[in-house]
């Protein structure tokens, strides 16, 4: 397995602090606006946003985690079924701007499940895409991010590997798979 | 693990620990979903599921209908009573009728022991038990310990009493092979003509006074007297019964210790449980029924998403 590392930990620091300017852009006092990450990995990232921007504004801003497995579109399909985690939305998205937050965007079937279970906690005003990697020209559906951490051109066989865990260092890899079987 | 090891849900007694906790866990998530403002998910649209009840039943059809419209099913009821079964038609005809409706998976009870065992060997859908005479309710015996697993954080070590009418519920025994794989502690305690004669082979105490068995225990599982299953006298009235062995608050209150109080519905009140214990902070009973959809979603779900 080749291991590529495209994020070490100085960038990444940086490159959270650019996303955080730009929702303050956008955003500014976060009244209206509500931060969701999508599970499991999304929430990792949304803590280290939720923390840049509380040094950055001061204020604190409500936030949730959203889990979208029972939204997927290949129920039955896997061979494995997949795990739902927890979402703990304690609010209503009804009116809101509504700020999905997840590590890797792929081919774009999470977040589109994610919206769909967003709804049943109201119809939002907006709804924005964050996320820390773009995996460029691999989507199956129609959609695309308001921010993006880092765009990565990647091939079918590669993956993105992205370390947030608290008690780590934060740093993203680009994997190669295709030297496993070699 | 993120699979049950069984592709039916036929008793307690086929699934591991690890199936439970998986249950438990799965269950969690649903409790958050019905508790939305939206409580629906639509995990199962494609799915078309058949509840046959060969006998009468309340909640558990009705929790079983909920959950199964929570996870966006379609659902078929079909009921004994209105059906071509009082015509002289068999179980597998029956059951085979509604599968060429190209029915996925099959909810049934019946008042015969193994009739879901028998119906798994022969057709291809998912079979869940809702009940086979007086051998297993799996889903009530998870709902239960899902309930005492939400309030004490772990079943493991408790103390469980399963108070009543032992020798007729199905409850009790899916109750006890629940709790001894979750690593439980149980006792039964009843009318010695109704506790059934080789219980103790199961590895549970055996405990003929009420009050001692509400000392011993953490928490008090409380069953009904089925009368419609008891074709002798076991014992001389319901009044009798109630004076030995029903539970009112004096006695709760004369325990150095706070127990806590489950019925797997229906109750009769004044008989079993008096309405004061019923209706205390003691009861979960309500409690319980919101578990059980959680529950029996959490059983469909995992089921039906097994690959095809």
């Amino acid at each position: 397995m080749q291991k590529r590392l495209i994020l070490n930990p100085d960038l990444l620091s940086i490159t959270i602090n650019r996303l955080c300017h730009q929702l303050i852009e956008n955003h500014s006092s976060f009244e209206n606006t509500v931060l969701v990450g999508l599970q499991p990995r999304g929430a990792f990232l949304l803590h280290l946003i939720l923390a840049q921007l509380k040094n950055l504004t001061g204020v604190n801003i409500t936030y949730g985690y959203l889990d979208s497995t029972f939204h997927r579109d290949d129920f039955r399909r896997l061979d494995v079924p997949p795990k739902a985690h927890e979402t703990k939305m304690d609010f209503v998205v009804e009116d809101k701007q509504v700020i999905l937050i997840d590590d890797v965007l792929f081919t774009g079937r999470s977040v589109r499940s994610a919206m769909d279970a967003l709804l049943a906690f109201g119809r939002p005003q907006k709804v924005e895409l964050l996320v820390l990697i773009d995996r460029k020209y691999s989507r199956d559906v129609p959609l695309a991010p308001n921010y993006v951490g880092k765009e990565v051109n990647t091939l079918a066989h590669q993956k993105v590997l992205v370390q947030l865990e608290p008690d780590k260092q934060n740093k993203v890899w680009l994997i190669n798979e295709e030297n496993d079987a070699a | 693990m993120t699979q049950l090891s069984q592709k039916h849900l036929l008793g307690i007694k086929d699934i591991t620990e690890k199936d439970i906790q998986l249950i438990f866990d799965t269950a969690d998530t649903f409790k958050e979903v019905i508790n939305r403002p939206i409580k629906k998910v639509p995990s199962l649209r494609d799915i078309t599921i058949a509840n046959v009840f060969f006998e009468n039943s309340t909640r558990t059809r009705l929790s079983f209908e909920l959950a199964e419209k929570r996870l966006s099913a379609d659902v078929i009821n079909f009921s004994a009573s209105s059906s071509s079964v009082k015509k002289g038609e068999t179980l597998l005809d029956t059951v085979n009728n509604i599968l060429a409706m190209k029915v996925d998976m099959v909810v049934m009870r019946h008042a015969s022991p193994g009739a879901p065992h028998f119906l798994s060997r022969h057709i291809n859908a998912n079979i869940i038990n809702a009940g086979d005479g007086t051998h297993e309710h799996p889903t009530q015996a998870l709902l239960d310990t899902y309930s005492i697993y939400q309030k004490y954080g772990n079943v493991a070590g408790l103390k469980v009493a399963i108070i009543g009418d032992i020798l007729h519920s199905r409850v009790a025994i899916s109750n006890i092979f629940a709790l001894k794989k979750l690593g439980a502690e149980v006792m039964v305690c009843g009318p010695n003509t109704l506790l059934p004669r080789y219980i103790q082979s199961l590895g549970v105490k055996v405990e003929l006074d009420v009050f001692k068995a509400l000392q011993w225990c953490d928490v008090a599982n409380v069953l009904r007297i089925q009368l419609e299953r008891q074709q002798i006298k076991y014992f001389p009235s319901l009044r009798e019964y109630s004076l030995y062995y029903g539970i009112n608050l004096a006695m709760l209150q004369k325990l150095d210790k706070e127990i806590t109080i489950m019925h797997p519905g229906p109750i009769n009140r004044g008989v079993e449980l008096s309405s004061d214990v019923a209706d205390s902070n003691h009861a979960i009973i309500l409690d319980q029924v919101e578990n059980g959809v959680a529950t029996r979603m959490a059983v469909l779900y995992l089921l039906a998403s097994q690959k095809q």
